[in-house]
């Protein structure tokens, strides 16, 4: 497919216009705490106001039927703009997908306008103690209960669910059946009768993730996405939103690379050809996964497992790129800030969204056609 | 614009694949390293009549050029096959050439690169400081300042690369002035598609190290199970597919202010994804891999040699960052 850049740059202009004269001159507060998760839920009122929260949706949802080049063109706006990070991110980019796939109209209607204005923010619920690598292995139960479903059990790691209203994810439905059968794919409210909640401090303290804990949580039968049973179906549609574009889009990356190549302009010393080195190895995957971008959306074929190679990509260089701001900062680089905020959340890219152990396997397997083996 | 490439141009790369697996290159390489040049200009000749050489000449020379996507293409398959020659030195004394102010008599050399009958060797110091093949090329050049220059060959130097027959030059007779301009665009060219062999080579790696890990057994298995090996391929595949969009890009950005920059990313990019593969490849094949008989080793030492050609990885990046900063 021919990719016409132009077709995308009014669109470009009217962005870059809007947030130029809305994005906060301050930075808001850390959206992994109370005050900055109400901050950035504000600001999802506010794009979302503008049509801008999620722009690749249908109109009828809050979005404008953008195509994935202006959705692209938009992150690249966004994050040029120095705009706040995404509190709604895991309901918009791993929930909102799975519903246009496998949701009913009457769950589209309900779910996805609150969710476009910040009205509900979602949490997804997917590891459990037991069951990281190894989602396969989860117990937290759904057991069928009069109109509707009871949970019990524990999910961990859920990220935003310490400030969130809502979670979803695979619960087991059918104690008979093992591993990928018998899961059931539930959206669940996180303040309901039974739900205990226990925020837990990422590696700075910061309350980014929560450990949710299911006392027979009741969950009425249009809660359930797809069919029961076919959960793990439903689930697997998520993971390659999640490994792919959507969850970390281009722009977000060059934005914070040409941020880099800003910060060695100030502080560089220019004798220093290794660290010169690799803020022009930043820059150049930062490229790189723009025009692998393109080249993606330009494609007929879904790309399946290649999503993947995505996921180990931009993780690999988003701390990458972090670490070389810190070090460019030197003795500073250990100083609170937004290199520093932005360095945490890159550590722990590498280990959501299925391990990058975990894609290699599947990188290994399924775009490579090596033989099946255990771990 | 094409971030992929188009029906014809798959095509293309399709009928490139098939005319070179049935050239046999790596026995055409081992020729070529003996000094037994026949088969390799056979294969030269081949390749001009597909239009691989026309597409560097620009059409009021009889080629079709430049056209640097179906260069790209078709530099990515010379390099996936461990093709022999001066290729890339001659493609970027089309390149050159086709630039020059005012025409030169050396253009007149530009019919013949398009069909074929001539092979040129380029020495552009310091990045590109040896005459690749300058033993068969009926012309060999270099640049010196603003002037172009005929090149005579010295003393033969040996690469890495058997296959890679270097030769130190000496500036002779001016050919034309103020070539400086037309010079560094044939450099760009030269590295660009330098950039492409290497993402087909460490393909190539790719593949045949896949092959061998599905048959290989140890411990009663194949070695494509153990995660160790499966992780390294798995490494070597994102290295070079995110190579891949920075060569098209740049092809892409030609005769834009970005081109030079683009260039550079994209060597950089594909000679670390290319020797990376390479690296790995010969871990995963053991002591077979680090042979001379066994033909991938060809294209094992080829990654090494070109990581550093046409400008090294250090040399690329401070071209981009000297663009940016």
């Amino acid at each position: 497919m021919d990719l016409d850049l132009s077709a995308a740059e009014s669109f470009r202009a009217e962005v870059r216009h809007w947030l130029r004269a809305h994005v906060p001159a301050t930075p808001l507060p850390s959206l992994e705490t109370g005050e900055g998760f109400a901050a950035h839920r504000a600001w999802e009122r506010e794009l979302h106001a503008a049509r801008l929260s999620v722009v690749s949706w249908p109109e009828e949802y809050g979005g404008r039927n953008a195509t994935p080049l202006e959705w692209l063109v938009f992150e690249e706006e966004y994050y040029a703009a120095g705009a706040p990070g995404r509190v709604g991110q895991n309901g918009v980019n791993l929930l909102a997908p799975t519903l246009f796939r496998y949701g009913t109209p009457e769950q589209l209607a309900r779910v996805l306008p609150p969710m476009a204005s910040g009205e509900v923010i979602w949490a997804q619920a997917w590891s459990e103690p037991g069951a990281g690598s190894d989602l396969a292995s989860l117990r937290a139960t759904a057991t069928r209960a009069d109109g509707g479903w009871l949970l019990n059990g524990q999910k961990t790691w859920s990220s935003r669910a310490a400030f969130a209203d809502r979670g979803f994810g695979p619960f087991r439905s059918d104690p008979e059946a093992e591993r990928h059968r018998g899961l059931t794919y539930l959206m669940f409210p996180l303040d309901a009768p039974g739900v205990t909640r226990r925020p837990i401090g990422r590696i700075d303290g910061k309350p980014a993730f929560a450990e949710l804990f299911f006392d027979d949580v009741f969950v009425p039968d249009r809660d359930v996405i797809g069919d029961p049973g076919e959960g793990w179906r439903v689930a697997m549609s998520t993971t390659g939103n999640e490994r792919g574009l959507t969850l970390r889009s281009p722009g977000r990356f060059l934005a914070a690379a040409d941020r880099l190549v800003e910060l060695w302009r100030e502080r560089g010393d220019a004798s220093d050809t290794a660290l010169r080195d690799r803020v022009a190895d930043a820059w150049i995957r930062a490229r790189a996964y723009r025009l692998k971008g393109f080249e993606t959306i330009s494609r007929t074929d879904d790309i399946g497992a290649e999503s993947s190679v995505n996921k180990v990509f931009w993780s690999e260089l988003d701390v990458a790129l972090h670490e070389t701001a810190l070090d460019l900062l030197g003795p500073d680089g250990e100083l609170a800030g937004e290199w520093l905020e932005g360095y945490v959340f890159s550590l722990a890219g590498p280990i959501y969204a299925g391990t990058n152990e975990i894609q290699r396997d599947v990188i290994a397997e399924r775009v490579l056609g090596l033989p099946r083996a255990g771990r | 614009m094409r971030f992929v490439l188009d029906a014809e141009q798959r095509l293309f790369g399709e009928t490139l694949d098939k005319l070179l697996t049935e050239a046999a290159p790596f026995g055409v390489a081992r020729d070529w390293a003996a000094g037994r040049h026949e088969p390799g200009l056979a294969l030269w000749r081949s390749l001009a009549g597909a239009g691989v050489l026309a597409l560097a000449v620009p059409e009021s020379a009889g080629g079709a050029g430049p056209l640097p996507v179906e260069l790209v293409t078709a530099f990515h398959e010379l390099g996936r096959h461990g093709v022999p020659g001066p290729y890339a030195e001659t493609v970027a004394t089309a390149v050159l050439l086709g630039r020059l102010p005012g025409g030169s008599p050396a253009s007149a050399w530009l019919p013949a690169i398009a069909d074929g009958t001539a092979v040129v060797s380029l020495a552009l110091p310091p990045a590109v400081p040896y005459a690749l093949d300058a033993d068969v090329a009926g012309l060999v050049l270099t640049v010196d300042g603003q002037e172009l220059r005929a090149a005579v060959p010295g003393e033969a130097r040996t690469s890495l690369d058997p296959a890679r027959r270097l030769f130190a030059v000496t500036p002779g007779e001016v050919i034309a002035e103020e070539a400086a301009a037309a010079a560094a665009e044939g450099y760009d060219m030269g590295a660009l598609v330098c950039a492409a062999q290497l993402v087909g080579l460490g393909r190539r790696l790719l593949e045949v190290s896949v092959d061998h890990v599905r048959t290989r057994r140890q411990f009663g298995r194949p070695i494509g199970e153990f995660q160790a090996v499966r992780h390294h391929l798995a490494n070597a595949l994102v290295g070079l597919e995110y190579a891949r969009p920075l060569v098209h890009g740049a092809a892409l950005s030609y005769g834009t202010p970005d081109f030079a920059r683009d260039v550079s990313a994209a060597k950089v990019s594909a000679a670390e994804a290319a020797y990376a593969a390479a690296r790995i490849a010969l871990q995963v094949h053991g002591a077979i891999g680090y042979t001379d008989e066994y033909d991938p080793s060809l294209l094992i030492r080829k990654a090494r040699a070109l990581h550093s050609a046409w400008g090294s990885p250090a040399a690329h990046r401070a071209r981009v960052m000297s663009a940016l900063a």
